[in-house]
């Protein structure tokens, strides 16, 4: 029977009736599962670049063709969600005027023999009157809030038909119509819009970096798009009448109905330097430029107006201004050029070694580092600690003030990336200027610590590492070395010449590379066995030497060298590590930052959301309605009284261990009540 | 016949006056709590603290053993604050502070209770110990007793660093884990009592035990015990509601997934003369996958509401968000895959089991390995 209704089955009704079949609802739950999980796995809306990056040419076009860069509004998703939809559709088609007639019967007219094949049924004598028993178990059954309907039957006696929580057939209307309105809401808000203009060719992706009002009408929406999701950054003082909105590897621009303008921006922190709160002040103007509200707006905040939602998604920097002291480092001036940078722009240097661009990228007007409990050990690690972004909470935190970070790009298109400091930081009692240098956005920031001098100032070290580019002085120091080591008078004079020779020599291998070529020439002049002794010897001669040059370079400035002893020691040994850290720094200026005046920006994200309704509707009556399904058990009986005895029978959707339960209790209930 | 009978059952005939004394003595809490802190408080945090007055009310009525823990943890909690004296450093001070009921001692009195009923309850199955397993009975709620005090006095704690950095503690990983213990042995002792059984407790309590596992790693390894303030995406009154509603679900799903792993050894006659009938862990399964469903579906909906708050949008497809869809979806799954005719209970077991795995990705491994708008807990 089955097979012949099966071979003549038109393919339509096949169709209708594996889409409404409980097999295909779990598999087409698992496969919208699945799918899911592509997106969460691939980074999704990257740059391509990077995806060209991370798979090659190849699987980068075989994954953009997938849609896997934003599967979650690539068509075949879009498709499976479509499935979902029509598939529960059809099973609301099909269920609903079943479970509405379930919902309204009580199947009163059950007849004995089906009565009899119940496998929850249980018979009981009585000598009560049928009528008496009618009312003892109709009372029964109200009590506990049972529905129920009473038919006489042909031999005299009566069936009480029965039922409760047939809600939860109601359930199954509401949970599934909720995924339904759920869809479409999401769709609603979706941009089908736009796809539809772009298959026709009406609307393209914009991927150029081209300013806002150059963008062509065919990547722009208008005012009447009835939603959208764009992003905007405004820096204070600024505003802005469109918003951007990221597809694929390009962008749209969206018209905004107002004008939105950043008044104010501000950050809260908390006592160990973690964000607290982000608010801006904003004002709208309408197009013409009347104010119509001044408003704030912080995350978890968002203001709603006309229909369109602005909510705080980020900040940065909006172009603060910044003074700075650009130090020759490669050049025997000990003076610096005074010099103003803006961020997000750039200005040109030029210097002797050629001409650089400064980017200026960021400004923090604070930082709260770990510093640690006292003075913190001089490891490579600890410099890229401070550099880093401040750690949680505990204690040595501390705020070390202002930083800003710049590219210096050379003329070949290289940057690297500077990270200075504005204010000098105490690292095992000295103080220093400290200036981060990385070649590559995923490294951490390594540290040049220039020392500060006797006035607090770089103007020492400048000094001397400008001395150390002087030959001149660099020969004078030798000698006054070799004197003082040697002492004065006739009888050393050929060993002072020496080694007044051998110093200079070595002062000018160190103004050249560094310890680095300092250690080569110890490598290739000196026997293996010696070039630790050797190398020990030197390090002596080039810090005495060193500070020699300084008295040279002081006394010519005017200045007074620092006294012989352990702070001016200690100078010199940090001014010759930073000396040699600059043939790694890689640039011919040091920036030091003198003033900011900050100006911050904030990013919005506007929304218009005509779906969320429905959606939120959707999520309600879901909620409702699975709940309704779930806990609400249906369950029936059936009360068949004639004279002299009594049948009760249950029956119920879910066969749980509740039922059971329930059946026992009944069945020993109905013991009682047909007893006098 | 006796009048009983045709009596009405419904929930309120059923209340006796303890639960009406249970019921005034939280509003009165309540009360107090709304006369002190109105003017902290947002509207929407006025409408939690009075929607949680009949929420618990409900709760205590319909099960009843919830009153007892409940009083306990008020009188705990009320007694370790009533020792701080408004002072944080008391708590390396006092002796019941620092031994027994400052939270982070208080959570590892948790920890402890729930291992040894872990053991309790093995010892109790492999040696049909009714002893062992009534032990482990009362250790769990000694264990749920403790750790819910201890969020509680955390909760005090945070404000005590400062009033702006205080917070209820469901904002890190640490602080979930110890409120999925708590859930989820919570869940397990109501079916425990309803279904009057108590050997699966061994087998349940070992997802416990391995988020103890987590907890004692991630304090002594990482650390991670110390209260944090909050981010602002945080800052906002359906976190108290949002996250609960989570870890509802989970702790369901694990119970579930757990009755799963029974169902599968007794059906391979494993343990399975110790062991309850196959229908009882069916049933279990069943019950506590449709709790969690139902809790799941509120707890995603409240998360896309709040993200439409916080973010800009109900729904990103953001991973957390897209993991908790898929897990959500792996459990509608369930529900249907139940009502194929041809389906039977060993793959509704095996269903469950790897619904635990998916669950615990969406839970743990999506701040592992992904990364994205949630923010909280990376490892
Ligand atoms: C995301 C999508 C869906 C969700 C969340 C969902 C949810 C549910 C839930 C919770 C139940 C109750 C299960 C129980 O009582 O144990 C149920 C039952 C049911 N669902 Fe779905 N469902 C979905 C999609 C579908 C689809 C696509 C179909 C049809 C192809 C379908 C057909 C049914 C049927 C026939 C029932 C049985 C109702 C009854 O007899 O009580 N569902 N659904």
């Amino acid at each position: 029977m089955s097979t012949a209704t099966r071979t003549i089955q038109p393919p339509g009704k096949a169709l209708y009736e594996l889409l409404s079949s409980m097999r295909f609802a779990v598999s087409l739950l698992t496969v919208i599962a699945i799918a899911s999980i592509i997106g969460t796995v691939l980074k999704q809306g990257q740059p391509y670049s990077d995806y060209v990056f991370q798979f090659g040419t190849f699987w980068f076009d075989v994954f953009r063709i997938l849609g896997l860069y934003d599967v979650y509004h690539a068509g075949w998703f879009l498709v499976i969600l479509a499935f979902l939809v029509v598939s529960t559709s059809l099973c609301i088609y099909r269920n609903s005027p079943n479970m509405v007639r379930e919902m309204r019967s009580f199947r009163e007219h059950a007849t004995d023999k089906s009565l009899a094949a119940f496998h929850h049924r249980r018979e009981y004598v009585s000598d009560l009157s049928v009528a008496t028993l009618a009312q003892r178990f109709e009372a029964y059954l109200k009590a506990r809030r049972w529905h129920l309907k009473t038919r006489p039957t042909e031999d005299g006696g009566l069936l009480i038909a029965a039922k409760s929580g047939s809600l939860s057939r109601l359930g199954y209307i509401f949970a599934h119509s909720a995924i339904v309105l759920i869809c479409i809401g999401g769709l609603i808000d979706g941009n089908l819009i736009f796809k539809a203009q772009q298959l026709l060719g009406i609307k393209k992706i914009e991927t150029r970096d081209i300013p806002e009002n150059q963008v062509p009408a065919a990547s722009r929406l208008s005012t009447s798009n009835p939603s959208f999701r764009g992003n905007v950054t405004i820096p204070e003082g600024g505003s802005a009448n469109v918003v951007f909105i990221n597809v694929g590897d390009g962008y749209l621009v969206q018209d905004l109905p107002f004008i939105l303008a950043l008044r104010r921006f501000h950050i809260e922190h908390y006592p160990t330097g973690q964000p607290k709160a982000f608010d801006s002040d904003i004002s709208i103007y309408s197009p013409d430029g009347k104010l119509i509200k001044n408003a704030t707006v912080s995350v978890n905040h968002p203001l709603t107006y006309d229909g369109i939602a602005i909510y705080q998604a980020s900040f940065g920097d909006g172009g603060s201004k910044l003074a700075l002291k650009a130090w020759d480092l490669f050049t025997p001036k000990d003076q610096a050029l005074d010099m103003t940078g803006v961020v997000h722009s750039h200005t040109e240097l030029k210097t002797d070694m050629g001409n650089y661009r400064v980017e200026f990228t960021t400004f923090r007007p604070f930082n709260v580092e770990a510093m640690g409990k006292g003075p913190p050990p001089l490891t490579l690690k600890n410099m890229q600690v401070l550099g880093g972004n401040p750690t949680q909470g505990g204690e040595g935190m501390q705020n070390v003030g202002p930083s800003f970070e710049y590219k210096l790009r050379d003329a070949q298109g290289q940057a690297r990336e500077y990270s200075n400091f504005m204010l000098p930081i105490q690292i095992e009692g000295r103080w220093y200027m400290m200036s981060g240098m990385r070649t590559a956005p995923n490294q951490p920031f390594r540290y040049v610590r220039f020392p500060l001098g006797p006035n607090d100032t770089l103007a020492s070290f400048m000094r001397l590492r400008a001395a150390f580019l002087n030959p001149q002085l660099r020969t004078e120091a030798a000698q006054r070395f070799a004197a003082t080591a040697l002492g004065g008078g006739a009888a050393n004079a050929d060993m002072r010449t020496k080694l007044a020779e051998s110093t200079a020599k070595m002062l000018d291998i160190f103004s050249q590379g560094g310890f680095q070529a300092l250690g080569q020439f110890i490598q290739t002049k000196v026997p293996k066995e010696q070039q630790d002794k050797a190398a020990e010897t030197y390090l002596k001669v080039l810090e005495l030497a060193s500070y020699s040059l300084l008295q040279l370079a002081d006394e010519q400035a005017g200045e007074k060298p620092p006294p012989p002893g352990a702070v001016a020691g200690w100078f010199i040994r940090d001014s010759l590590n930073a000396y040699s850290d600059l043939f790694i720094y890689g640039a011919p200026v040091y920036l030091q930052l003198t003033h900011y005046d900050q100006v911050q920006s904030s990013g919005f994200q506007l929304t218009r959301a005509p779906g969320k309704n429905v959606v939120y509707l959707g999520s309600l009556l879901l909620v409702i309605g699975i709940a309704l399904m779930l806990f609400v058990r249906e369950r029936r009986m059936w009360v068949r009284l004639r004279p002299g005895g009594v049948l009760l029978a249950m029956s119920a959707a879910k066969k749980t261990i509740d039922f059971e339960r329930e059946f026992a209790e009944h069945s020993a209930s109905a013991e009682k009540l047909v007893k006098d | 016949m006796d009048l009983v009978l045709t009596q009405p059952q419904p929930l309120l005939k059923r209340i006796s006056w303890l639960d009406w004394l249970f019921a005034v003595a939280l509003a009165l809490g309540a009360g107090y709590a709304y006369g002190q802190y109105v003017d902290h408080l947002s509207y929407y945090e006025r409408a939690v603290l009075i929607g949680a007055v009949p929420t618990f009310a409900w709760l205590g009525w319909f099960w009843k053993p919830i009153k007892p823990l409940m009083a306990g943890i008020a009188i705990l909690s009320l007694f370790a604050i009533s020792l701080y004296h408004g002072n944080l450093a008391r708590m390396d001070q006092t002796f019941f502070l620092q031994y027994l009921i400052s939270s982070q001692a208080a959570i590892m009195w948790m920890c402890t209770f729930l291992v040894l009923a872990t053991v309790s309850y093995w010892v109790g199955l492999l040696g049909r110990s009714e002893f062992a397993l009534q032990a482990g009975t009362w250790l769990t709620w000694t264990a749920v007793l403790m750790g819910f005090t201890g969020l509680m006095v955390r909760w005090y704690e945070s404000y005590l660093i400062s009033p702006s950095v205080g917070h209820i503690p469901i904002s890190n990983l640490y602080e979930v884990f110890v409120l999925f213990c708590l859930v989820t042995s919570l869940i397990y002792l109501y079916y425990e009592g309803r279904y009057a059984t108590r050997q699966m407790g061994a087998f349940v309590l070992l997802v416990v035990t391995a988020a103890v596992g987590f907890i004692l790693w991630y304090t002594f390894d990482r650390q991670a015990e110390d209260i944090q303030p909050l981010v602002p995406a945080l800052q906002s009154w359906w976190m108290k509601i949002h996250v609960p509603a989570n870890f509802i679900g989970y702790g369901a799903f694990s119970v579930a997934a757990m009755m799963g792993v029974t169902y599968l050894f007794a059906s391979k006659g494993i343990l399975a003369s110790r062991l309850p009938k196959l229908e009882v862990m069916e049933d279990i399964m069943y019950k506590a996958i449709s709790v969690g469903f139902v809790f799941f579906t509120i707890a995603t909906i409240l998360g896309a509401m709040w993200a439409a708050q916080a973010w800009g949008g109900y729904w990103s497809w953001d991973p957390k968000e897209t993991w908790a869809l898929i897990v959500w979806l792996n459990y509608a799954a369930w529900l249907h895959l139940r009502m194929i005719n041809w389906v039977r209970g060993p793959a509704l077991a095996w269903w469950a089991v790897g619904g635990l795995l998916v669950t615990t990705f969406a839970f743990l491994g999506v701040n592992m390995f992904l990364s994205g708008l949630h923010s909280y807990g990376h490892l």
